[in-house]
């Protein structure tokens, strides 16, 4: 880490990095020119529409595809019979690994029948609409048995998973000894806290269009938060070597968790042109896209905690109980959060699973953090007036000094700035600490606060930067944009990096043929690709140092290489800053109309050991470092309560964050509105209702599945706090897509708490659970 | 969705023949809830008969009332001034319906014939007796959260979704109708949509291939001092939990004359006579609507997850009522 170069020396006042620099992309987006993966007028495009299962179990008995074959426009329609066959399927543990797939098991590869909506035939026709209706003629009957819904079912049969999350979270942990010190615990308090199934609901939707240009090689265009990850289990499913199949994505609306892995419709898209012989277009529905790219998993928490009578916490004890997928032990890892966020000797964590006939839940934003914190600050935030202090005060008195985890140093932490930036933001001192005491005519005022964290999680990439000797450059990384500005801030990486202006940079993602970048997910993105970006730069800095000390018409003629430094695209003396030169003269004599440059970019333990994970890899374990890596922040919400009718409105909000070096003021503060209406949305209404007896979901819709709309939010405040962190990766960059959420149920469920004194501790807090809690 | 064919009627009775002819046939206005009902295999039509080319306009003040054209699009019903002022509930209750796109398109005579949002109604894959007369009604043990308390069966307990008819039920408004052979009848709109019962299938006395030509709402002192309370899980774009449509005509503390209809919780658009009864002659006072609140309830057959919506409705009807004594 030492030798490589950093941005904090090399742009100490960088230009364009941090200013709120609109969207690079924003004008081709709003002239519709940007192309989602759905939208590219490939000649001969077919379109693939799915038909899935009316039924949550059992098996397929007859399918009649002799009217669809006959209707207008159709090309093919493909089931378990006649689909093209895999070479390696996620169907056993060694494929689904090798592959990198979200879920064991692959739709069309048998009779079976696990979950309500599982795709049973592909139909492609030359028309979307004639495609569809001819999916609406395919008979399918069934041999229906009873299906599990969730782990609540009495049939459903829980067990202790040795290791969830694809193996990389223990079922089990323990430090020090919670039971012992909880029992002697003067102060005790348990929640059992419970988290409706949620789905990510991205604008777009899961979409593919499958393009194969020779038997052996395929381009596909891929709505996929990481081209890398979807090549990799493409090539890999099909047998292919890695470079012959070709992922792009352009543009992304949305994805929150749900495109972070290559998932059963794609690949039967794939499968599917592969058969007609023609390039395939498929887009879920939104009815589809509620069983096809994960949920967020219905749960229950219980959280016990003990406490000393000053409110020093002694143990934390946490139980989650979750339902999963016929084949996969998948969960999100709540207890992580709750072992890290507070100095507490003792902990102790377990996690249980029942198989339900559902498919595999997913990462879904802050994936554990986000219902993790609900768990622990609703618990914290009893705990203060259990003992009659101010919830900041409590969250004060346990601050984490060192990561209690493992003991370590944080590289740097800004949560007690957080704090007193944010209730200096909110008025925080104005509140009167007796629940149900402020009111606003006949509502109930309420004001609540709550800890955010999340990890900055190891991770790696690669960019390349060609520098035209005219003055302007192309710099490419194989990222995706998920709508929340990477173009954007990479242009400035790049333009502080090159000196130059950003108009002068053009920044391509999105497509394999680009250096490899990571999964823009776990909030790995922006630090990950800024670094590979600003290390391409150097590189190509240090090509133009070499040239220019060999050639003996520059200024810079026999200079050692360390000794000379570039600003604003000047490689000059760095004891003598008039002896130097512009690049581009330099490069006019060398004869060179562009250089190019490439790098790689660590990003949190894997920039601090040296050991970083494969870019496309979602098993790694994180390599031990020196420092422990997080931010963190604060949100504060006002709500009011109508007391009669349990309607709850969210009237002021401010989040204060400490996320390292912030790359754009205004992306950055979007993300966080962003990621704290998301959780609102969690907070307060967002729920998907499975029915018990059909396992099947029964408002798999935008007009029922409730998100909040604009009326819901009042106008945010956001700040962040500068951190400098010269450990995590050369630009100092922690991630915020993720950090934005967590925390926030519990903000809004704590101010629901002091307006009203009814604790309630299961998601949402909609009006019927309100008006139902009893006050404490 | 099937292939349909499409006719543009000029004519009253060339739409209305088309459509009692052939039992596939719909008419279409807006298409807010045909198509989608279409797209989700709900409803299987072959042939659509559009009747926005029909005279079914206007939204005036006749002798005795307001008369609306069952073709006059919910946003222009909403914001139009007389209906502002002289029937705030009506407009009102327009206004927090669905969302600004959906209004501009979303016609007055199909608002009143939306159908249920019963999740098991809207999925062909689950059984549901509204959809397959004789199938089953998952919901009585299932999902039923936001289904009716009011008015169902053992068949059946789907809410009827819509804010417009509860304000208009309240109203004693009339509706005018047009069969195929040309003749017209009056029915009020009480009388217009049917409880469950043993056949669900049936929502309203519409014939085949009749048309809602307009809707009348006579004047009265309770028009002019009326509300549309609507409580719901987001402010805007959603479905009442519950909602209260009041309408009252008080003098020196007395009530007068009242108007009470309730929505999100019956299986029509819930007129109230119980209600109106503990509070027509009985002072303006918070007992007094709490007890009509209470007799509003009193039949209310909650299931396992919709319980709540007892209370919650009362307390809507006491707030709305509460809200327009105050004002
Ligand atoms: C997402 C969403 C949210 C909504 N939220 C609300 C809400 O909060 N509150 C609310 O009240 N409504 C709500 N609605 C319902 C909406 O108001 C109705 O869909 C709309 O009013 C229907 O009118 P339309 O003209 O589009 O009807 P269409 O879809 O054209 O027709 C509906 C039915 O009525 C028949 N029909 C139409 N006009 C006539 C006529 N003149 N005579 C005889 N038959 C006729 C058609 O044949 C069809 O069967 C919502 C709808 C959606 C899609
Ligand atoms: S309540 Fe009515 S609409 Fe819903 S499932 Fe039962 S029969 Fe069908």
């Amino acid at each position: 880490m030492e030798t490589e170069p950093s941005f904090f020396e090399t742009s100490p006042t960088p230009n364009v990095v941090g200013k709120p620099l609109n969207r690079v992309d924003g004008r081709d987006k709003v002239m519709g020119r940007a192309k989602y993966s759905a939208e590219y007028p490939i000649p001969g495009l077919t379109y693939g529409v799915l038909k899935t299962s009316d039924i949550a179990k059992g098996k397929i008995q007859n399918i009649d595809t002799s009217a669809a074959a006959k209707a207008p426009g159709v090309l093919a329609i493909y089931t378990h019979l006649n689909i093209p066959k895999l070479a390696v399927t996620p169907n056993d543990a060694e494929g689904k690994k090798a592959i990198g797939a979200p879920m064991g098991f692959m739709p069309l590869t048998s009779d079976v029948i696990h979950y309500a909506g599982q795709p049973v035939a592909v139909v492609v026709a030359d028309t979307f609409e004639r495609a569809t209706h001819a999916a609406d003629l395919v008979r399918v009957t069934y041999l229906t048995e009873q299906p599990i819904a969730a782990y609540t079912d009495p049939k459903a049969k829980i067990f202790d998973p040795q290791k969830i999350q694809d193996g990389k979270t223990d079922g089990k942990t323990r430090r020090g000894d919670a039971r012992a010190a909880l029992a002697s615990a003067p102060v005790q308090l348990t929640g059992v806290f419970t988290h409706a199934i949620n789905h990510h609901n991205p604008m777009e939707p899961g979409a593919t269009t499958a393009v194969w240009e020779a038997p052996d090689r395929l381009t596909v265009y891929e709505s996929t938060q990481g081209v890398t990850r979807t090549q990799k289990a493409l090539s890999t499913m099909l047998g292919l070597p890695q470079d012959q199949v070709r992922v792009i994505t352009k543009y992304l609306g949305g994805g929150f968790g749900c495109k972070g892995s290559c998932w059963p419709h794609t690949v039967l898209t794939v499968l599917a042109a592969k058969g007609v012989g023609r390039p395939v277009k498929l887009s879920l529905t939104r009815k589809q896209q509620f069983t096809s790219m994960g949920h967020r998993e219905d749960q229950t928490q219980t959280l016990t905690l003990g406490a000393t009578k000053e409110g020093k916490l002694t143990a934390l004890i946490h139980e989650k109980t979750s339902t999963t997928s016929p084949w996969d032990n998948y969960a999100e890892s709540n207890s992580k959060i709750i072992n890290m966020l507070y100095d507490c000797p003792n902990f102790e964590a377990s996690y249980q699973l029942a198989r339900g006939n559902v498919m595999t839940s997913t990462f879904t934003r802050a994936p554990g953090e986000a219902p993790g914190s609900f768990a622990l600050e609703s618990l914290m935030d009893d705990l203060a007036y259990k003992l009659n202090i101010d919830p900041i005060q409590i969250r004060l008195l346990n601050h984490a000094d060192k990561d209690p985890t493992n003991g370590q140093p944080w590289s740097s932490k800004s949560l007690k700035e957080c704090y007193a930036r944010g209730a200096e933001l909110f008025g925080w001192s104005k509140r009167n600490p007796k629940a149900g005491a402020t009111r606003n005519g006949r509502l109930l005022v309420g004001m609540g606060m709550a800890t955010a964290s999340y990890p900055v999680h190891n991770s790696q990439g690669m960019a390349r930067v060609r520098l035209y000797a005219d003055g302007h450059a192309v710099v490419q990384s194989g990222a995706t944009d998920l709508g929340t500005g990477t173009y954007t801030v990479m242009t400035q990486v790049a333009a502080d990096s090159l000196g130059l202006p950003p108009e002068k940079i053009r920044f391509e993602l999105g497509d394999t043929k680009l250096p490899t970048a990571p999964n823009s997910g776990g909030s790995v993105a922006a630090g990950t690709v800024s670094s590979s970006v600003y290390m391409a730069a150097q590189d190509v800095w240090e090509r133009l140092t070499k040239l220019a000390i060999k050639d003996k018409k520059s200024p810079l003629f026999g200079a050692k290489a360390e000794e000379v430094a570039i600003e604003n695209g000047r490689l000059q003396l760095k004891k003598n800053k008039a002896k130097g030169e512009d690049y581009m003269a330099l490069m006019k004599r060398a004869g060179l109309d562009d250089i190019e440059g490439s790098g790689n970019g660590k990003y949190g333990a894997g920039y601090e050991t040296g050991q970083s994970a494969s870019p496309a890899d979602s098993g790694y374990k994180e390599p031990p470092a020196a420092h422990s890596m997080h931010s963190f922040g604060a949100h504060f919400c006002e709500v009011q309560v109508d007391p009669d009718l349990g309607t709850v409105r969210v009237t002021r909000w401010v989040s204060v964050h400490g996320a390292g070096r912030i790359l754009n003021a205004k992306t950055a503060r979007s993300q966080i509105i962003g990621g704290s209406i998301f959780g609102i949305g969690a907070a307060l209404m967002e729920a998907t209702h499975r029915d018990n007896q059909f396992a099947r979901y029964v408002n798999a819709d935008l007009a029922d599945y409730h998100i909040p709309v604009n009326a819901d939010i009042p106008d945010m405040t956001v700040e962040f706090i500068d951190e400098r962190d010269p450990y995590i990766n050369a630009m100092g960059v922690k991630g915020i897509g993720e950090i934005s959420m967590v925390g926030v149920s519990a903000a809004v469920g704590n101010a629901i708490f002091h307006a009203t004194g009814k604790r309630v501790r299961d998601l949402p807090m909609t009006p019927d659970k309100i008006l139902a809690t009893k006050p404490v | 969705m099937n292939n349909f064919s499409y006719l543009q009627a000029t004519q009253p009775k060339e739409a209305t023949g088309a459509v009692r002819d052939n039992k596939q046939a719909a008419f279409i206005a807006g298409g807010t809830t045909l198509l989608d009902l279409m797209k989700l295999n709900v409803e299987n039509h072959d042939q659509l008969v559009d009747i926005n080319m029909l005279a079914f306009k206007g939204i005036e003040q006749t002798g005795d009332g307001l008369r609306i054209g069952a073709l006059e699009r919910m946003s222009d019903v909403g914001e139009n001034p007389l209906v502002m002022q002289q029937y705030p509930m009506i407009s009102q209750s327009l206004l927090q319906a669905a969302s600004p796109q959906l209004r501009n398109m979303a016609s007055i005579g199909g608002n009143l014939l939306q159908r249920t949002r019963c999740g098991y109604f809207r999925d062909t894959a689950f059984p549901c007796n509204k959809r397959q007369p004789g199938s089953g009604c998952p919901a009585q043990e299932g999902e039923n959260r936001g289904l009716a308390i009011l008015g169902g069966s053992k068949s059946c307990i789907a809410t009827f979704p819509g804010d417009l008819a509860v304000a208009l039920v309240a109203l004693d408004a009339v509706l005018l109708l047009e069969n195929a052979k040309g003749k017209q009848r009056r029915v009020p709109l009480v009388d217009f949509h049917l409880v469950p019962g043993n056949t669900p299938q049936r929502e309203t006395v519409l014939e085949p291939g009749e048309l809602i030509v307009s809707v009348t709402v006579p004047a009265a002192a309770h028009t002019r001092k009326s509300m549309y309370l609507k409580v719901r899980e987001r402010t805007s774009y959603a479905y009442a939990l519950a909602s209260a449509a009041v309408g009252l005509d008080v003098q020196g503390g007395q009530i007068r004359s009242a108007r009470v209809a309730l929505g999100g919780v019956g299986t029509k658009p819930w007129r109230s006579r119980e209600a109106e009864k503990v509070l027509t002659g009985a002072p303006a006072t918070e007992a007094t609507f709490r007890a009509a609140a209470a007799a509003a309830l009193r039949e209310a057959q909650p299931r396992e997850h919709n319980r709540f919506k007892v209370e919650l409705a009362q307390s809507t009807l006491v707030r709305a009522l509460t809200e327009l004594t105050a004002a």
